[in-house]
């Protein structure tokens, strides 16, 4: 069983959001980049639980960046996975690194790819679907609980108002969230160990990106809370009712 | 000709499709084409009315096998149904479903997309979307290059716009693949409503104190016919389910309007409700960040305020 873990570098949680060259750029200043959480603390993770039940199952990671994500790769090689892939482009396209995921993930003959639902500094929620669509394969978004079963995997998925369980032939692709596993800290000995995991750098493949980002810029500021003394329920529900039109 | 994805669940088109429908039509008048929509399987909704919404024509692949989503099976079907119909810009709803398909499609018809989109692009020059980045933290505007288009919206963006009209319905007839998927079992949370498609929500952090105070947010919830949602230790303390956990690592919601209880305003906390269009804040400590990000507030302790809020919406609605 083989197993392909997408990972991407993101902002940390808490950074501030700021942009530079007329808008255009993200302002990278004292940014503290971290694994996305959906891909560390649910794929990844998920994907070190199977190779736990199964010594059989290899982990593969892939990222798609230029040098300054090899921290960021070597992080996730210290939680587990056995190799890692790093793709030698920076893009803002979803389009051109799907692309060349898919490239790997054709040359590999993975079983199973897991990517995280999102990531949290463009929120697209792209890469799983484009990847399906790139190697018409199945896919399952927004997988909270996944349990294998041979040649087929049974996944939990998010639907409105619920959940539903499908089970799905490999290989295939699934999307993960909350629920399919726990966060995890790296050990000192994983640490160790991801020092010398392989890490192999590869070109990108020829693709042309299919979207260009113009400008940033910043939501306008709230206009400031109008508080309701903590006696004076009516107002506040005057206030949401006639001014708001909450209700 | 712009193209609309119609998601429906148990044979029921969903109130972010109805948005899409009227994004779609408002972007189709601006750029002068007809507003189309596709639809697959079969619903119990009366098509015709979908012209209400600005809908002009509706194309059914009305196989029941369709009734039941996969991700695989409906990317072929939407893509052949584009190019059968000649579409030139696809709208889908940024919803559980259309996250699974518009990026594949889009990939399937060399298409640009862009996902999670906030109001109509730009056309004065070129194709100018802009979506929220960085979890609500700023916006993006971002050109798609290619002929053919694909946005999908954020729910609560647009809003359901109603105008008089009819749809036309025709039937388009498209091989259907076999499925990809088994779907073995559903499970519906009985009674409560969903937090993605509630218009007001209701959310409790860790100033409830524990679980068995929780009767105070649903009672709330219940008169305003609210969905509930939690911060995350609520939810990792499994204080409250965790589809209920809002938040940069949770669920993203914009509702009409968001009321928190009990929670401090942590940033992971804000980027998951910060594009909700009223916020009110109920917090006992004046120094709460959510005061910052809040619409109103109450500063006093939740134990008292909510049981008094909750009758006086009662009494302002009776
Ligand atoms: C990587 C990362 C990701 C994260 N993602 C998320 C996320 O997605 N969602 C999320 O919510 N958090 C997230 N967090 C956690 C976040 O940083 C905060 O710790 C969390 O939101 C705090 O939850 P809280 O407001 O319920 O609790 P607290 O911060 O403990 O706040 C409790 C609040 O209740 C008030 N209070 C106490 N008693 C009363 C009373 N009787 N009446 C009224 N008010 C009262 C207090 O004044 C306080 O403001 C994340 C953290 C990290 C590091």
């Amino acid at each position: 069983m083989k197993l392909l873990v997408c990972i991407s570098k993101t902002p940390d949680t808490t950074s501030k959001i700021a942009f530079t060259e007329g808008n255009t750029k993200f302002d990278e200043n004292a940014v503290q980049w971290i694994i996305n959480p959906y891909d560390e603390w649910y794929a990844l993770v998920k994907a070190i639980e199977m190779k736990e039940q199964d010594p059989a199952v290899t982990i593969h990671l892939v990222t798609v960046g230029e040098a300054d994500a090899e921290p960021i790769i070597r992080k996730a090689l210290a939680l587990g996975g056995d190799e890692a892939i790093r793709i030698n482009i920076q893009s803002n396209d979803s389009f051109v690194v799907a692309s060349q995921i898919a490239a790997i993930a054709k040359e590999g003959a993975y079983d199973l790819i897991l990517t995280g639902k999102e990531t949290i500094d463009y929120n697209s929620a792209c890469i799983g679907s484009m990847l399906a669509g790139l190697l018409d394969l199945p896919f399952v978004s927004l997988a909270n609980h996944m349990v294998l079963n041979g040649n087929t995997a049974s996944v939990k998925r998010e639907i409105e108002g619920g959940e539903e369980t499908c089970e799905v032939t490999l290989p295939a692709i699934v999307s993960c969230q909350k629920g399919m596993a726990e966060q995890r800290i790296p050990n000192m000995r994983g640490i160790m160990a991801a020092r010398t995991k392989p890490l192999k750098v590869v070109e990108p493949i020829a693709v042309q990106a299919t979207t260009s980002i113009k400008t940033y810029d910043l939501p306008p500021a709230k206009s400031g809370v109008k508080l309701v003394a903590a006696d004076n329920v009516d107002e506040l529900v005057r206030l949401l009712k006639e001014e708001a039109k909450a209700f | 000709m712009v193209l609309i994805y119609i998601d429906q669940a148990e044979q029921q088109i969903k109130k972010s499709s109805l948005e899409a429908i009227s994004y779609g039509a408002a972007l189709a008048k601006q750029l002068g084409v007809t507003a189309e929509g596709i639809l697959l399987g079969t619903v119990t909704d009366d098509l015709v009315s979908l012209g209400k919404y600005g809908l002009q024509k509706l194309h059914q692949v009305s196989d029941a096998s369709l009734n039941h989503f996969d991700a695989k099976v409906f990317t072929q079907v939407l893509t052949e149904a584009a190019k059968a119909t000649n579409a030139t810009v696809l709208v889908f709803a940024h919803n559980l479903n259309g996250k699974a398909v518009a990026p594949a499609v889009a990939v399937k018809l060399h298409a640009g997309i862009v996902t999670g989109a906030n109001s109509l692009p730009d056309t004065s020059n070129g194709f100018t979307v802009t979506k929220t980045v960085f979890s609500g933290k700023a916006f993006a505007h971002i050109n798609i290059d290619t002929a053919i288009k694909v946005i999908s919206i954020n729910q609560n963006c647009f809003g359901v716009q109603m105008h008089e009209g009819a749809a036309t319905v025709e039937a388009l007839s498209i091989a259907i693949p076999a499925a990809s998927i088994k779907v073995t079992a559903t499970h519906k949370v009985e009674g409560e409503i969903p937090l993605t498609e509630a218009n007001i929500v209701v959310s409790g952090g860790r100033g409830l104190k524990g679980p068995e105070n929780w009767g105070i947010i649903e009672d709330l919830a219940k008169v305003l016919g609210a969905a509930t949602a939690c911060s995350r230790p609520v939810s990792d303390s499994d204080w409250r389910p965790h589809h209920e956990h809002v938040g940069q690592t949770g669920v993203q919601v914009a509702p009409n309007l968001y009321i928190a209880v009990g929670i401090s305003g942590a940033i992971q906390h804000l980027a998951g409700v910060n594009r909700s269009k009223t916020i009110v804040v109920i917090n006992k400590d004046p120094e709460a960040p959510f005061f910052k990000a809040a619409d109103y507030g109450i500063v006093g302790d939740a134990f008292e305020v909510l049981p008094a809020l909750t009758a006086a919406i009662q009494k302002s609605k009776a």
